[in-house]
C-alpha cells in the first residue's frame, strides 16, 4: 500500500466519508475510489467502477465480481455515540463505548460535570445539546443517549433526535418520568416519532449499578444497530 | 481510537511516520466458519509487534512472520489457511474454516 493510500483512508475517516479501496491480488496493485470517482494505478472500467461505488454505499468487503482475483475494502465511519449529560452512567458507557470502537462525545453544559479528571481521554462538550448537536450532525451511523434526567437538557436533544436519521434513540428515566417526557414531546409536536425513544433504556440485565447499566445500554446500542430497533 | 486495534489505519500512519518498517495483512476470504471477516486487518511491524486480528488468534503467528518476509521482499503474498492445508497441524483453524489473507508492504 503506497503511502498516499494511507493517507486517504485516513483523511476520509477524519472526515466521516467512505472510502474503497481495491487491490488487485496477483501484484498488490491499488485504486481507491470515492465520491469523486477512482484514482490510483489500478483502473477500472465502468462496471467495475459501479460494483465498487456500491460497496462504498453498503460498507461491504469482498471481491468484486467484474473483476476476478480483486479484493475491495470499504473504509465506513466509524459509530459515534452522543451523550447527553455527564452523569455517573455516562462515565463508565463512555469508556465501554469507546472500547466497542464507537467515537464517543459527552455533552453537558454544567463543567463541574463534564470535567476532564471525570472523562479523562473523551472529547467533552460544554455546549447546550441542541448547539451541539446541530454542530456534530445527526446521521445513520450515529446513536444518542439522553442521560442527564434534566428537561432542561434531554428535551431540546431529544427534539432534535427524533426526526433525524439517528440509528438509536435512547432515555434514561423511570416509567412516569418518561410519561412525562413523552406528553412533553407531544406537546412539542413529535408525537407520531416518540416511539423512536427506546425507554426504559437498554437490555434488561438486572443490574443497578452504574456500570452495569452502562452494560445494558451499549448491548441494546450494538443490537439494534445490527438487528434494527424491532428485534 | 482505542487500544484493540480498530484503528489499524491510524496505527500504520504512526508507525511510518516514526520510520518503522510495517506490513498490511487483510482477510480478503472465508470459506465456512471463520473467525474475522473479510476486510479484518492485522497491522505488523519489523520487530514483530502487531494490531489487530485476521482471526481468532489461530494463525495470527504465521502471518507475522510471512508480513516480516514481506517487508523484506517489498513483495505481497497470498496466504491461505485451513484444515485441508499441509500446515493444518501447527497452523489452522480449529473451527473448520478457510481463509485467504493477502499481506502487503507498507510504503
Amino acid at each position: 500500500m503506497k503511502a498516499a493510500t494511507l493517507a486517504r483512508i485516513a483523511e476520509a475517516q477524519a472526515g466521516r466519508r467512505a472510502l474503497v479501496v481495491v487491490t488487485r491480488l496477483a501484484d498488490g496493485a491499488q485504486c481507491m475510489v470515492d465520491a469523486a470517482g477512482c484514482s490510483g494505478e489500478l483502473g477500472l472500467a465502468p462496471a467495475q467502477l459501479a460494483e465498487a461505488a456500491s460497496l462504498r454505499q453498503s460498507g461491504r468487503c469482498g471481491a468484486l465480481e467484474t473483476l476476478p482475483g480483486s479484493f475491495a475494502r470499504a473504509y465506513v465511519p466509524s459509530p459515534r455515540l452522543l451523550i447527553v449529560g455527564a452523569v455517573h452512567i455516562a462515565q463508565a458507557l463512555a469508556g465501554m463505548a469507546t472500547t466497542a470502537g464507537y467515537e464517543v462525545t459527552v455533552i453537558d453544559p454544567r463543567g463541574a460535570f463534564a470535567s476532564p479528571e471525570r472523562f479523562p481521554g473523551v472529547t467533552l462538550s460544554d455546549e447546550w445539546p441542541d448547539e451541539a448537536l446541530a454542530r456534530l450532525g445527526l446521521d445513520a451511523a450515529t446513536a444518542l443517549v439522553a442521560l442527564s434526567h434534566d428537561p432542561k437538557l434531554d428535551d431540546p436533544a431529544l427534539e432534535l433526535a427524533l426526526p433525524s436519521t439517528l440509528f438509536y434513540i435512547g432515555a434514561l428515566g423511570s416509567r412516569r418520568t418518561h410519561e412525562k417526557r413523552l406528553e412533553r414531546l407531544r406537546a412539542a409536536g413529535l408525537g407520531g416519532l416518540t416511539g423512536r425513544i427506546h425507554s426504559p433504556i437498554g437490555l434488561d440485565l438486572g443490574g443497578r449499578a452504574p456500570a452495569e447499566i452502562a452494560v445494558s445500554i451499549l448491548a441494546e446500542i450494538i443490537r439494534v444497530r445490527y438487528k434494527g430497533a424491532a428485534a | 481510537m482505542n487500544a484493540f486495534g480498530d484503528s489499524p489505519i491510524e496505527t500504520l500512519r504512526q508507525w511510518r511516520a516514526e520510520g518503522r518498517s510495517a506490513a498490511l495483512a487483510t482477510v480478503v476470504r472465508t470459506w465456512g466458519s471463520s473467525p474475522r471477516p473479510e476486510g479484518s486487518h492485522l497491522v505488523v511491524d519489523a520487530d514483530g509487534h502487531f494490531v489487530g486480528s485476521v482471526s481468532g488468534g489461530c494463525i495470527e503467528g504465521a502471518v507475522i512472520a510471512a508480513a516480516q518476509a514481506v517487508m523484506q521482499s517489498r513483495q505481497p503474498r497470498l496466504l491461505e489457511f485451513g484444515v485441508s492445508d499441509e500446515q493444518a497441524w501447527q497452523v489452522g483453524l480449529a473451527c473448520g474454516g478457510r481463509v485467504q489473507v493477502f499481506v502487503e508492504p507498507v510504503e
